[in-house]
C-alpha cells in the first residue's frame, strides 16, 4: 500500500516536471524556433550571473523563459473593477487545472516493475508491477475530452467576468470555436476507437506496438492517417492558437478574453496555452504515433518484421520509453509551432465554416469508413 | 431586356484559384516546406559553425556593409607627425546644432605654424545628429566623418561621449588632404629664413 504512494507520487512529481518544463522550455523553441525560420537568432540576452563571479550563462536565450516567469510575478496586479471579482478571479485556474489534469490518464511509459529496476528494493516492492501512468483508468481517452472541454469553462468565465467588451467577444469566439472543433476531435478519435476497440489509452498504446502489412508499425497514423491530419488541425483550434487565435486576434480584440488580466493571471493562461502544446503532441503521440514505443517495441523488447526478437533488460526498455515519450512529444510540439508560424489567421467566419461545412463532414466520412471496414473484416 | 435582379457581382482582384489550390491541404503542406526547409538549412548552418541568420549581432558585430557615404563617426585628420590637423578655432562646435562638441584649446610654443591645439576634444554621441555640419564647417579639414559607426551601446549617457583617444584613431598616412609640413621641417625652414 505505502509501495502504492511512494510510486505515485514520483509519477506526480514526474508529470509536474515534465509539463512545467515543456511549458517554460517551448517559450524558447517557439522564440528560437519562429527566429531561425526566419532568417532571424532570436531572443538571446538573458544571462544568469554565477554569484560572485562574472561567468554569465546563456544558454542560447534558454533564460528567458525564467525571465518572462520572473516579470509576470513582479508586475502590477491590476484588476478591473468587475461586477463578478470572484469568477474573475478563478478563471484562469479553471483554463490551467483540467489542462494539467488531461497529462493524469496520458501512458508515459510502459510497464514499471520498480523490484526488478532497483534490485535493492526488491524485497520491499515484492514483483508488484504499476503501469508508468498517473491514472489507469478505462475512460482513459473520455477523460482526455471531459477535461479538455472544461477550459471553454475557464475562458468563457474569464471574457463574462472581466466586463469588458473585448473581453466579451473573445469569450463568444473562443466557446463557439472551442465548443465546434471539441466534436471534430471526438468524431475524428472515434475512427481510432472503432479500430482499437478501446477508449483506455494504455491498451491503446500496447495495441500499436504491433506490426500491420507486414513492414509498418502498427501506430494509428497507419491505420487513420485522415484522422490524424484532422485531429491535429482540431487540436490547434481546440488550443486558439494561430490559424485559429481567433478568441484573442490582437488586431481586432486586443488580447480576446484575457484582455483585463495581468500578471501571473495572464500569465496564467498563456502558461496553460503553453502546456496544451505539450498535451496534444503527447496525445497526439499517444493516439497516433505509438505512444512511448519506438516503433516494432514492446514492454520486453524490440520485435522486427519477420520475427526477429530482440529482448532487452527492463531497465533499458523503460529509460528508452520514457526518453521516446519526451522526444516525440518535443518533434509534435516543434511541428505545432513551425505549423503557427508559417499559416495566416483565418478570418472568423471561416474558421466555423471551416469546421461545419469542411472538418465535420470529412470526419463523418472518415468514420463511416472505418466503420465500414471494421466490419468488413471482423466479418 | 429584363433586367436581372441577382447579378453575381465580379470583382476586379477576385481570387482566381485552381482546384489544386482550392483543395487548401496541398497548399499548406508547400507552405509548411518552404518554412521547415527554411529551418532545416539555418539549423544546419549552425549546427556546423556556420552562421543561420541575416542578423548582425550588434554590438558584438558591426555589419560590413555601410554606404560609402554613411556619416557614422567623426575622426579627426593628423599631420605626418600624428599631431591633430585641428587648430582648435571652435568652428565645429559653434556650428554644431546639438551642441555636442567640447574643445578646449592650448597653446604650443615649440609650433609656430599652428600654435593653438586641441587639448580636449569630445564629442557626445548620445546627442550627437550625425548632420555632418561639423565637417563642412571645418577650415582646417580636421574633422571628418567615416562610415564605420562608434561601438557606443553604455547604460547611461554619461558615458557615451568620445575623446581624442577615440577620434585620433583614424590616420591613414597618404590621406591627409593638406600636407602641412612637419613639426621639424617647420623648424627648419624657420631656421633657414633666419
Amino acid at each position: 500500500m505505502i509501495q502504492d504512494l511512494v510510486v505515485y507520487a514520483v509519477y506526480i512529481g514526474y508529470a509536474l516536471a515534465v509539463l512545467m518544463t515543456f511549458g517554460t522550455v517551448l517559450t524558447w523553441v517557439e522564440r528560437k524556433q519562429a527566429a531561425v525560420m526566419s532568417d532571424r537568432i532570436g531572443a538571446n540576452r538573458a544571462y544568469v550571473r554565477i554569484p560572485f563571479t562574472q561567468v554569465k550563462l546563456i544558454w542560447l536565450g534558454l533564460f528567458h523563459g525564467l525571465a518572462d516567469g520572473l516579470k509576470m510575478l513582479v508586475k502590477e496586479d491590476w484588476r478591473p473593477k468587475s461586477y463578478d471579482w470572484y469568477a474573475y478571479a478563478v478563471a484562469p485556474w479553471v483554463v490551467f487545472t483540467p489542462v494539467l489534469l488531461v497529462f493524469a490518464v496520458i501512458p508515459f511509459g510502459g510497464l514499471l516493475e520498480p523490484g526488478k529496476l532497483f534490485p535493492p528494493l526488491a524485497g520491499w516492492f515484492g514483483d508488484r508491477t504499476y503501469p508508468l501512468q498517473i491514472a489507469r483508468l478505462d475512460a482513459g481517452l473520455l477523460i482526455v475530452f471531459a477535461f479538455g472541454g472544461m477550459t471553454i469553462i475557464g475562458a468563457m468565465l474569464a471574457g463574462w467576468a472581466s466586463s469588458n467588451k473585448f473581453s466579451m467577444l473573445g469569450a463568444l469566439r473562443a466557446g463557439s470555436q472551442m465548443i465546434s472543433y471539441e466534436l471534430i476531435m471526438g468524431l475524428t478519435v472515434l475512427g481510432l476507437i472503432v479500430v482499437y476497440g478501446s477508449v483506455d489509452l494504455t491498451s491503446i498504446v500496447q495495441q500499436q506496438s504491433g506490426i500491420v502489412l507486414g513492414v509498418l508499425p502498427a501506430w494509428g497514423i497507419v491505420y487513420q492517417p485522415f484522422a490524424a491530419t484532422l485531429f491535429m488541425a482540431a487540436a490547434m483550434a481546440e488550443n486558439k492558437r494561430i490559424p485559429f487565435d481567433l478568441p484573442e486576434a490582437e488586431s481586432e480584440l486586443i488580447a480576446g478574453f484575457y484582455t483585463e488580466y495581468s500578471a501571473m493571471k495572464m500569465g496564467l493562461f498563456m502558461f496553460a496555452e503553453f502546456i496544451e502544446i505539450a498535451i496534444i503532441a503527447a496525445l497526439f503521440t499517444t493516439l497516433f504515433l505509438g505512444g512511448y514505443n519506438l516503433p516494432y517495441m514492446n514492454d520486453g523488447g524490440f520485435v522486427f518484421p519477420g520475427n526477429h526478437a530482440v529482448p532487452l533488460p527492463h531497465g533499458l526498455v523503460v529509460v528508452i520509453q520514457l526518453v521516446v515519450f519526451l522526444a516525440k512529444v518535443l518533434l509534435i510540439s516543434s511541428f505545432q509551432i513551425l505549423i503557427r508560424w508559417t499559416l495566416p489567421r483565418f478570418r472568423y467566419d471561416q474558421v466555423l465554416a471551416f469546421a461545419w461545412k469542411f472538418m465535420f463532414p470529412l470526419s463523418l466520412a472518415n468514420l463511416i469508413v472505418t466503420v465500414v471496414a471494421v466490419w468488413w473484416l471482423t466479418n | 431586356m429584363v433586367k436581372r435582379s441577382h447579378v453575381r457581382k465580379v470583382y476586379w482582384n477576385s481570387a482566381t484559384m485552381t482546384w489544386w489550390e482550392r483543395a487548401y491541404l496541398p497548399e499548406i503542406l508547400r507552405g509548411l516546406i518552404i518554412t521547415g526547409g527554411i529551418f532545416l538549412r539555418n539549423m544546419g548552418r549552425w549546427v556546423t559553425g556556420r552562421k543561420g541568420a541575416l542578423t548582425t549581432y550588434y554590438p558584438e558585430e558591426t555589419r560590413w556593409d555601410y554606404a560609402a557615404g554613411n556619416r557614422g563617426k567623426h575622426v579627426l585628420t593628423q599631420r605626418p607627425d600624428g599631431t591633430p590637423q585641428c587648430v582648435a578655432c571652435n568652428m565645429c562646435a559653434t556650428v554644431c546644432p546639438a551642441k555636442v562638441i567640447e574643445i578646449d584649446a592650448a597653446f604650443d610654443p615649440d609650433d609656430p605654424a599652428h600654435p593653438k591645439y586641441p587639448s580636449r576634444f569630445e564629442i557626445d554621441y548620445s546627442r550627437c545628429i550625425f548632420c555632418g555640419l561639423c565637417v563642412e564647417a571645418c577650415p582646417e579639414d580636421a574633422i571628418r566623418m567615416v562610415k564605420e559607426v562608434p561601438n557606443l551601446p553604455r547604460h547611461d549617457r554619461d558615458h557615451m561621449w568620445l575623446g581624442l583617444d577615440e577620434l585620433l584613431s583614424w590616420n591613414p598616412r597618404s590621406d591627409v588632404a593638406k600636407p602641412y609640413p612637419a613639426k621639424d621641417a617647420a623648424a627648419q625652414q624657420r631656421k633657414a629664413a633666419e
